[in-house]
């Protein structure tokens, strides 16, 4: 639901950057966005379809790669892979998970002309 | 307003301002329903010339770039909430990040509060709705100061918001500050405000399995109020189940059941407030003396 505020952010750092760097329009984003980033991966393609418009990424293809959720499961001391933060360890069903990774969303990098 | 996902950005009106908008290229939210997929092909510089034509339809291929940037998308954010938080420390103020589904009692449990606190602790309140200022109406009708943000089709507060509102409350030293967020489980999960706490508030109206549909809520937040229990006699509502699904998401989480209407809880409620402010105000005078001695 807050993907709108994202793509916003997204759009802001791509603008800042190819300008930065002397681009005139942006060709491609890659953004790098976790499992459990609470990001609904679609909305996030609507969203910056909507906010890229009159931007210098205003025609620029997005892609984005998905990254695993991981976490460390206390009652088993394994390294496992979940979906969701409500999910049980997948080999012990235990719920003492700590996360490890695959909750964070990045803007990786862009092609600029 | 957006189809997907039902909120913009660019409407925020904190009180007493004209209308600020935190995104100044004024983002257009109507939008129609046709996807156009109008990609540019960036590789076309390496293309052979089309067959029979011989005409090269390339730019230099040293005219496209990549540049590297590896930034948090929610950095900007962040470096905001940074900021209030080391404030908020400077001044020994505990900030807590009320957040619940739309219906919780998070204001009726504020002005319970307000009144419970009053003559110990000053409490200072930012309210966030998408509209109205009728919550702001009503912390001001218990004395405590408070301003309203309508955050318009916004779905959440963000750390800048939270901080042009401190700037305007210029809360007193050693006090608590309230953020009251837009009623909403799911947003206001992923945004920091620069508060010392989430605080998760569930009513016992709601369903106990709450925290397993909204789990990241319940995940970020330390501390979840079970409020409106002195309902439970009327319903059918499980606490040790909904206690179980709120430690299965997240095991440290902390519980307190109370009622803001008949007081019950409250008690161990303002017990927890008074042990954060304590150790925001120890917190704040280690800092100061920490500056003392780097200046002398």
């Amino acid at each position: 639901m807050h993907e709108m505020s994202l793509a916003e952010s997204v759009r802001e750092i791509v603008d800042e950057t190819a300008r930065a760097h002397g681009g005139t329009r942006v060709t491609l984003v890659r953004l790098e966005i976790g499992q459990l980033a609470q990001v609904e991966i679609e909305a996030m393609r609507f969203a910056f379809e909507v906010v890229r418009r009159g931007s210098l990424a205003a025609l620029a293809d997005l892609e984005i790669q998905e990254i695993d959720g991981s976490a460390w499961c206390m009652a088993c001391s394994s390294p496992v892979v979940i979906a969701r933060r409500s999910e049980p360890c997948p080999r012990c069903h235990s719920h003492q998970l700590q996360v490890t990774g695959g909750d964070r969303m990045r803007v990786i990098d862009i092609e600029i002309v | 307003m957006c189809v997907t996902c039902g909120c913009g950005s660019n409407q925020t009106h904190i009180e007493g301002d004209g209308h600020t908008h935190s995104h100044a290229d004024g983002t257009v939210h109507s939008h129609d329903l046709d996807h156009d997929h109008d990609h540019l092909h960036r590789h076309e510089a390496a293309l052979a010339p089309l067959p029979g034509t011989g005409q090269v339809v390339a730019t230099d291929p040293a005219a496209t770039r990549r540049v590297q940037i590896e930034r948090d998308i929610l950095a900007h954010n962040d470096a905001h909430a940074t900021r209030n938080r080391a404030g908020l420390a400077q001044r020994g103020i505990f900030a807590l990040n009320l957040v619940s589904s739309p219906g919780s009692g998070k204001t009726t449990l504020l002005v319970r509060t307000i009144e419970l606190l009053a003559g110990q602790l000053p409490v200072a309140v930012v309210e966030g709705d998408q509209q109205t200022h009728f919550d702001a109406d009503r912390i001001r009708a218990t004395g405590a100061p408070a301003l309203q943000i309508n955050t318009g089709k916004g779905c959440h507060l963000d750390a800048a918001m939270v901080e042009a509102a401190i700037a305007r409350l210029s809360p007193a030293d050693d006090s608590v500050l309230m953020i009251e967020n837009v009623g909403n489980l799911v947003c206001p999960a992923a945004f920091d405000l620069g508060e010392a706490h989430k605080v998760v508030v569930l009513s016992v109206t709601e369903g106990e399995d709450k925290p397993l549909k909204y789990p990241d809520m319940f995940h970020a937040a330390s501390l979840m109020l079970l409020n409106k229990v002195d309902l439970l006699p009327h319903l059918r509502f499980d606490v040790a189940a909904c206690i179980a699904n709120a430690r299965q998401v997240n095991p440290g989480i902390q519980i307190i059941e109370l009622s803001a209407t008949n007081d019950q809880g409250m008690d161990r409620w303002l017990a927890w407030i008074a042990r954060g402010a304590a150790a925001a105000k120890r917190q704040r005078m280690a800092l100061a003396n920490a500056a003392l001695v780097t200046s002398a």
